[in-house]
């Protein structure tokens, strides 16, 4: 049996309603209505049971999180709870009352996603228009009440050659952290993949250009950076391990080993209305199913990076090869490796691919049985 | 870090006891460093406004241990803190 640490981390997906509507969302394609998304009660009792558990970081999350009413009662009582609580938002939906009133919460970071490092390109791929301008008062309120503040730019295809101006963009808004995350396919993405796919070449400048920076900006801007996934040759460790250190919410109280888990359909997933989050996390099937290492295939079960990776991410073993328990063929290891870098090639010279964008489906989202 | 420096915690950076691990951490943007005893001993002192030296001073009498050997061990541990952006130099 594998031992089970409590987690770290908990993203608590709010509500999947946003003002955006982003080519590459991680919301899964049938996204959550308002009338399923659990009250205000049922997550401020998550986040005591969350604490309780050993959860120390909770990302509030979405969708846009402000586009919850009771987002400021959910940061008090998150607080209150012992979290350290960062707010994960694009800026739509906060207005200055509303920041100096989650600053009164006891907030306790801000992290600003950008889509692009000028009007045109942003509010393209977010698909709202005056966004970018929008993003950049609330920026400048952030800064003036003083929120500790990380800007998440998601690069891939159409914006990459903005990666040196978002650099510079998050110093003039003082952030002291920048996530540089080129596209990862899951959710939304997976639909997009011609349309975003980056090259093999910007992929590679891409991560010049950041080790370049890192060393540039040591001690002033610390930059985490997500390189480009089919690109590269080893497979990224995914959450850290499957149920070894983070936890996911989604809007109606499910909960996964991460966002993408519902992806896997034989997975059967608890809700927090049903058991006690505790209980879920050590002992439920979802989270059991790809701990550790005994779930294992060859080439991943004699590897010797078996524990260092974890074959890496289950999600993309299932998108690319409908086995979730295969080796990621992002791995060189992978029979499918060679497949999979071919592909990434051809989907990025499709130049003429179009956005797809997030929406809601127009059916009502169909019943569950777990 | 110089002795003569005053260090202080950035908002959004601060101890927290894990009573889970029961161990303290320090709690930071996206991240919680585990701290051991010494660490912990640095950052309960650190107030925006002593100094490096005064703190180690401090905790060589409450500890009855060298001023010197706690500033070096705990050089590097401030240093990479720093380079995280999870401490400031205020002075």
């Amino acid at each position: 049996m594998t031992k089970v640490n409590p987690p770290i981390a908990m993203l608590a997906e709010l509500t999947h309603r946003c003002p955006l509507s982003c080519p590459y969302c991680s919301n899964p394609l049938e996204l959550a209505r308002q009338e399923t998304e659990i009250d205000t009660e049922i997550w401020c009792d998550v986040f005591r049971q969350a604490a309780d558990l050993g959860v120390l970081q909770l990302h509030l999350s979405g969708g846009e999180p402000a586009s919850r009413r009771d987002l400021i009662p959910l940061v008090e009582a998150a607080r209150e709870a012992g979290l350290y609580t960062n707010l994960i938002t694009s800026g739509i939906g906060l207005t200055e009352k509303r920041l100096h009133a989650l600053d009164k919460a006891g907030l306790d970071h801000v992290q600003l996603s950008l889509q692009g490092t000028d009007p045109a390109m942003a509010d393209e791929i977010g698909g709202y228009r005056g966004g970018f301008a929008r993003k950049m008062q609330v920026a400048d309120w952030i800064g003036a009440i003083g929120f500790p503040l990380t800007l998440n730019v998601v690069l891939h295809r159409r914006n990459l050659h903005q990666l040196p101006r978002a650099i510079e963009i998050a110093q003039e808004m003082g952030a002291r952290r920048i996530e540089i995350a080129t596209v990862q396919f899951h959710g939304w993405a997976i639909e997009n993949r011609a349309a975003l796919m980056p090259t093999r070449e910007q992929a590679r400048e891409a991560s010049r250009l950041v080790a370049e920076a890192r060393a540039r900006l040591k001690g002033e801007l610390v930059i985490d950076y997500v390189p480009a996934d089919y690109h590269e040759d080893l497979p990224k460790r995914c959450m850290g391990g499957w149920g070894s250190s983070g936890l996911n919410v989604t809007p109606d109280g499910r909960v996964l080993p991460c966002h993408a888990a519902e992806t896997i359909p034989h997975l059967q997933f608890d809700n927090v209305a049903d058991r006690p989050l505790a209980e879920i996390w050590y002992e439920g099937a979802a989270f059991n199913a790809y701990r550790g290492t005994d779930w294992m295939q060859e080439p991943c079960r004699s590897c010797d990076r078996r524990e260092i990776d974890f074959g890496g991410c289950r999600c993309q073993a299932m998108a690319l090869l409908g086995d979730p328990a295969a080796t990621d063929p992002v791995c060189v290891k992978s029979p499918h490796h060679g497949m999979l870098q071919e592909a990434a090639g051809a989907y990025a010279t499709q130049d003429d691919a179009p956005l797809v964008y997030r929406e809601f489906s127009e059916t009502p989202r169909k019943a569950r049985t777990s | 870090m110089r002795a003569g420096d005053v260090p202080a915690l950035p908002r959004g950076v601060r101890l927290h006891y894990d009573r889970v691990r029961e161990a303290w951490v320090l709690l930071a943007p996206e991240r919680a460093v585990t701290l051991d005893a010494i660490g912990h001993a640095i950052l309960s002192e650190i107030d925006g406004q002593r100094s490096l030296a005064e703190i180690t001073q401090t905790l060589a009498e409450k500890y009855d241990a060298p001023s010197q050997q706690i500033a070096e061990d705990s050089a590097g541990f401030l240093s990479a803190l720093r380079d995280r952006r999870f401490l400031d130099v205020v002075r």
